[in-house]
């Protein structure tokens, strides 16, 4: 018992954010695999653990790029879509080759990630050197062009190799062929190979990586940028350096959640990632708390279950969740309740810290 | 060792700097006084490579500094402290000072650094976990300063180190900065306060609406009908 009373007190700040991170996740996981083998958890929250896990993983890299960095980006679902897609169609075509499920997943997401995060330098590189909300807008732009894109896109491939075309009647395929894109009827016979525990597994990795980046060297030169430019810059750091980095990792992990997205359902239509689920990330990162990933986690599950728990009320459903949203925005910005939990805090770490100094 | 020939830099269709030099020479302090919108800290930025001149140049022991991005510039030893107390609000007194190692390769050199800017600021090593934006207007400069001598270098820009300190502070500010000169630190100093910088300063130049219109030694311009009549209230 006592140790356990030592540990806040040994722990700074950053340690305690991560430690509750992490245990948040493996919590989380325990109790959902042990209802899921006790059979307590209905089809609808199983079928809903694969898209959190990936919720969470495109929000906590999103935070990144908007609480850590500073950069608002309007286009977070549209790097899910383009991992989610890379994955479905590598998926598709290794399928013969690589029948295991498990290392074609693995490298459908590497994909996926990869692919996004090539993405996402590409716009970068011009627009991170700007000053000024411009990412915004581009991201946003590129939203909707990805969107059309994939949607007039068909992709088949036979033993000939991939064929391309965006009109439909023009994909001449040798018999046994395989459609991997169908326009706007998206991906379609997808193998379902994602599972709960690559999503997360998947969110661990997103965590380490973020916690690692933010408590690094880089990471406070990211916050440095954020915080005052002139003055970044006048110590040495390279803005469009740190923001690129901050963007890059977001728009990785972004696919890679796309990609565990796209292989978890047999059909995947390109409208999924349009701008609502976009703006609907930046809810999640906005609500749990620039720079907070444990809130980042925690927002996304509520929000992403709250609709889905409301479906009987039919009608109002949206109401409701628009009320929600209001509130929680009042609890979380609200003075009184601030300083009310700041004040349990350092009663928490006083203790914490008697405790450690009596032992010692 | 800090040459600035002919500069020249625009906002747009605005001309601010309209072709001025001046050099500051090894071991010195220089200051450039000037009222409000004379273009003193667009020089200073222009220096350090926040602004690219429209023309001109500007030589840090003879390497050509206006193509060079600000942390290839810092890198080689020039740093600035810019105007209006930049800190990092959101990280502590240190993370600020371990920001200002940034640009250096030999990172373990840095704790000597530290203990000396902790010696010069001793408010600093009190405050040291505390968040930056928590501090007071005086100790936000003084962090500002010191984490610009974290980068160790041979030339510090400062801009307006005085503006809005009680008259206490600015005697302590411009003491450091003298002890800073001391210890081997050149120095070119941008200031409204032109009586306490002339009085610190070896040389000086006055900037007008973008252009240099008088140069001397500290004790001249001090002295100068022209600087007392503008500058010093009669
Ligand atoms: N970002 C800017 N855009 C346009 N004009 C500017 C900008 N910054 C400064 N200026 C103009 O340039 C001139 C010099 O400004 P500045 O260098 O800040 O003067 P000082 O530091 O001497 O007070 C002023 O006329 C000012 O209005
Ligand atoms: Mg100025």
């Amino acid at each position: 018992m006592k140790t356990k009373k030592k540990l806040p007190a040994l722990m700074s700040a950053k340690y305690r954010g991560r430690t509750a991170s992490y245990g948040c996740v493996l919590a989380g996981w325990l109790i959902l695999e042990v209802m899921m083998h006790t059979g307590n958890l209905s089809s609808l929250f199983t079928s809903l653990l694969v898209p959190v896990c990936c919720y969470i993983v495109a929000a906590i890299g999103l935070n990144l790029n908007v609480g850590v960095s500073g950069e608002l980006n309007l286009g977070q679902a549209c790097f899910m879509s383009v991992g989610a897609f890379t994955a479905v169609c590598l998926s598709g075509s290794l399928a013969r080759t690589i029948p295991a499920p498990l290392p074609r997943l693995i490298l459908s997401i590497l994909a996926g990630a990869l692919i996004a995060a090539i993405f996402g330098i590409l716009i970068g590189i011009p627009v991170l050197k700007l000053e000024g909300d411009y990412l915004a807008i581009v991201t946003l732009a590129f939203g909707q062009i990805v969107k059309s894109l994939i949607t007039n896109m068909y992709l088949g491939v036979d033993e000939n190799g991939f064929h391309f075309s965006f009109v439909d009647n023009q994909v001449n395929m040798a018999p046994g062929g395989k459609m991997l894109l169908n326009g706007p009827m998206g991906a379609t016979g997808t193998e379902r190979i994602s599972t709960f525990t690559a999503g997360v597994i998947l969110i661990l990795l997103a965590l380490i990586v973020v916690y690692h980046l933010m408590y690094s060297r880089s990471g406070r030169a990211i916050m440095a940028a954020r915080d005052n430019r002139i003055a970044a810059e006048s110590v040495g750091i390279g803005i469009f350096k740190t923001k690129m980095l901050a963007f890059a990792v977001s728009s990785c992990l972004a696919g890679a959640a796309g990609a565990l997205y796209g292989l978890n359902y047999s059909t995947l239509v390109p409208a999924k990632f349009d701008f609502n689920t976009s703006i609907l990330l930046l809810v999640y990162v906005v609500l749990g708390g620039l720079g907070n990933m444990t809130g980042t986690i925690v927002a996304t599950v509520v929000l992403v279950l709250l609709p889905e728990l409301l479906r009987s009320m039919q009608d109002y459903r949206m109401l409701i969740y628009a009320v929600v949203l209001i509130l929680i925005m009042l609890l979380t910005n609200n003075e009184t309740l601030k300083t009310w939990v700041q004040k349990l805090k350092k009663r928490y770490t006083a203790k914490g810290g008697t405790a450690h100094d009596t032992e010692s | 060792m800090l040459k600035i020939s002919d500069l020249k830099v625009s906002y747009g269709m605005i001309e601010a700097i309209k072709g001025i030099s001046f050099e500051v020479n090894n071991g010195e302090i220089v200051t450039l006084i000037g009222a409000n919108g004379a273009g003193k800290t667009t020089t200073m930025h222009a220096i350090s490579g926040l602004l690219k001149p429209r023309g001109g140049s500007i030589t840090l022991d003879g390497t050509e500094l206006t193509k060079l991005p600000p942390h290839r510039i810092v890198s080689m030893g020039l740093a600035q402290v810019p105007e209006g107390r930049r800190v990092f609000a959101q990280q502590t007194v240190e993370e600020n000072l371990a920001l200002g190692a940034y640009s250096r390769k030999d990172k373990n050199e840095t704790a000597s650094d530290l203990t000396e800017v902790f010696t010069l600021f001793p408010r600093l090593l009190e405050r040291r976990k505390q968040m930056a934006g928590t501090l007071s207007g005086g100790e936000q400069q003084m962090l500002a300063m010191g984490r610009a001598l974290m980068a160790r270098p041979s030339i510090l820009l400062l801009d307006e180190p005085s503006m809005g300190l009680s008259p206490l502070l600015v005697s302590e500010i411009f003491h450091i900065i003298e002890e800073i000169n001391r210890k081997g630190t050149t120095i070119l100093l941008v200031e409204q306060n032109a009586k306490r910088a002339l009085a610190i300063a070896d040389r000086a130049y006055v900037l007008e609406t973008g252009l240099i219109t008088l140069s001397g030694t500290g004790s001249e311009l001090a002295n100068d009908e022209r600087v007392k009549k503008a500058y010093l209230g009669g």
